[in-house]
């Protein structure tokens, strides 16, 4: 940019400045005034994440986490003055969702993440919007229901999520003797499971149960065992832009108290379009009474 | 940004081990997939300056298929669908008792698919070299073979150390595709470190350096070895 632009945009700011303040509200959020200033919305979505965050028939980014995510996109569109925001979505996977975050690449993340205390370094997460645990999944008749039964067998695990660590940890305390096989992507992972290069493959197990209802022959597959992690999920924001984590509160407050989060957990889950047949657990339910926070 | 910077961490156990291992299994990768590129390659440049009709057309269709397939689509071609199309027990073996099968899948991916590269910079070696040179030889009674052998190809690598360097550069930077096949290479060590303390940036910074190191003193050597090696009256003269 050189120093005319420069100044040009100066004063542009400054003008916008003057004008907006009696109607469009941006704060002293830095993720408010980014989308602010480029009238778009990022947001960071998974491809393969079901039903949370997948690709749907139309192309297009669908699931759970993302009519939530839409959700807050209203509650900016009405904070910022009522225009009408472009959503922009950007496609990010287990290894890229936090560094951006991080660089304000997305402004939220809406994918299958896991709330933990280490991230929390790094970013900042809105309330919990499913509950979920690290399972395996394998072939009917491989005679696998835990990782115990997985001795001198191989296990795939996907990088950079929450159930690689909670594995791994597990295969060491016990040290048992189970090969680890890193994959890409859910998708990959599952392709390994089918093609037989790997004996089982491990995630929680709502996106097992995903990934079976979406496979050739799902009565080949089922999913196995204790839960080898809690995994609360939560859509992502950046950290320190505590008002722009504030209206993402509201808004997911609000909609706990309405019980229009159920309605839209109901779309997903029950049974959904991928037929994946969750009802709402009763611990989920009482995680929504309890984040419901008053006005 | 937002970020909490912490260089410490590349410092920190075990994640300092995990990058020299990284870098260890990235070194593995280059080199046997270097060694199958250059002896195929090689073959493959003869055959392709050959005066056997069928030895050219072999070698071209070679190079083709290759060179025009992306790797990463390569890759993905000899991991997942090349066993399956294999007999039962055959595909077993692939998969699962070979020894390391995404390791060797990727040698022989990566291997096969420069091996063409290769095999056009020989070629473009060997008419470089001339076919008076050719001529000649055959006309004091060399076979084929020995053309080849005494005046062609000691001519013709001396003139393609330079892109032969650059190749095996990219034979380097192109083992990071492995990790896309589950190898535990550089670039995924470095993927690893970030998945357990989030500190990516710091983490790619490191490898950024690790892949810069090695790729300058390759050239270094590289540039050495051109200049030991160099013809006089040509053009080589120890540019890497």
């Amino acid at each position: 940019m050189n120093l005319r632009l420069k100044m040009l945009a100066a004063a542009a700011a400054t003008a916008v400045g003057l004008a907006a303040p009696a109607f469009a509200d941006a704060g002293d959020s830095p993720t408010l005034q980014r989308i602010q200033e480029r009238g778009t919305v990022s947001i960071g979505h998974r491809e393969t994440s079901i039903p949370f965050s997948y690709i749907g028939e139309n192309n297009e980014p669908v699931g759970y986490s993302i009519d939530l995510c839409l959700k807050i996109v209203e509650a900016i569109e009405e904070q910022l003055g009522g225009g009408k925001l472009e959503v922009r979505y950007v496609p990010v996977t287990g290894q890229t969702r936090i560094p951006l975050i991080a660089n304000g690449t997305i402004d939220i993340e809406c994918g299958s993440t896991t709330n933990n205390l280490t991230r929390q370094l790094q970013v900042e997460y809105l309330p919990t919007t499913f509950i979920t645990g690290t399972k395996i999944a394998s072939k009917v008749g491989s005679g696998i229901t835990e990782l115990e039964d997985m001795s001198g067998k191989i296990i795939g695990l996907a990088s950079g999520t929450t159930n690689e660590k909670a594995i791994k940890a597990a295969i060491e305390a016990k040290d048992l003797d189970i090969k680890i096989v890193p994959v890409k992507d859910h998708s990959q992972g599952w392709l390994a499971l089918e093609t037989d290069r790997i004996d089982a493959y491990g995630s929680d197990d709502v996106l097992l149960y995903g990934l079976i209802s979406k496979a050739s022959d799902p009565s080949a597959y089922h999913v196995t065992g204790r839960y080898l992690s809690f995994d609360p999920y939560a859509l992502m924001v950046q950290r320190n832009d505590s008002t722009f984590e504030r209206l993402g509160r509201v808004t997911m407050a609000g909609l706990m108290r309405s019980g229009e989060m159920a309605e839209i957990y109901a779309k997903w889950f029950e049974p959904g379009p991928t037929n994946i047949n969750m009802p709402l657990s009763d611990t989920l339910r009482t995680a929504f009474e309890i984040q419901a926070l008053p006005e | 940004m937002n970020y909490n910077w912490d260089w410490g961490v590349l410092l920190r156990d075990p994640y300092l081990g995990w990058i020299i291992e990284g870098l260890g299994w990235t070194l593995a990768i280059s080199l046997l997939a270097w060694i199958i590129a250059f002896s195929l390659g090689s073959a493959l440049g003869v055959f392709r300056t050959a005066s056997s009709p069928v030895l050219r057309a072999l070698a071209t269709t070679y190079v083709e298929i290759f060179r025009n397939i992306p790797l990463l689509v390569q890759l993905f071609l000899w991991y997942f669908v090349f066993p399956e199309l294999l007999p039962e027990d055959w595909s077993r073996w692939v998969k699962r008792d070979m020894p390391f099968p995404a390791l060797t899948t990727a040698v022989v991916a990566i291997g096969l698919y420069t091996a063409s590269r290769v095999c056009e910079q020989v070629r473009s070696g060997i008419e470089a070299v001339g076919p008076g040179q050719r001529q000649a030889g055959r006309a004091i009674g060399m076979t084929e073979v020995q053309v080849y052998r005494y005046i062609l190809l000691p001519n013709a690598y001396r003139i393609i150390i330079p892109p032969l360097t650059s190749e095996f550069l990219t034979i380097f930077k192109q083992s990071s595709l492995a990790l896309t096949i589950g190898v535990v290479e550089l670039t995924a060590m470095t993927r690893q470190i970030e998945e357990y303390t989030f500190q990516g940036f710091e983490a790619f910074t490191a490898a950024t350096i690790v892949y810069s190191l090695v790729t300058f003193t390759v050239m270094a050597i590289m540039r050495q070895v051109d200049r030991r090696t160099a013809l006089p009256g040509t053009f080589s003269k120890g540019a890497a």
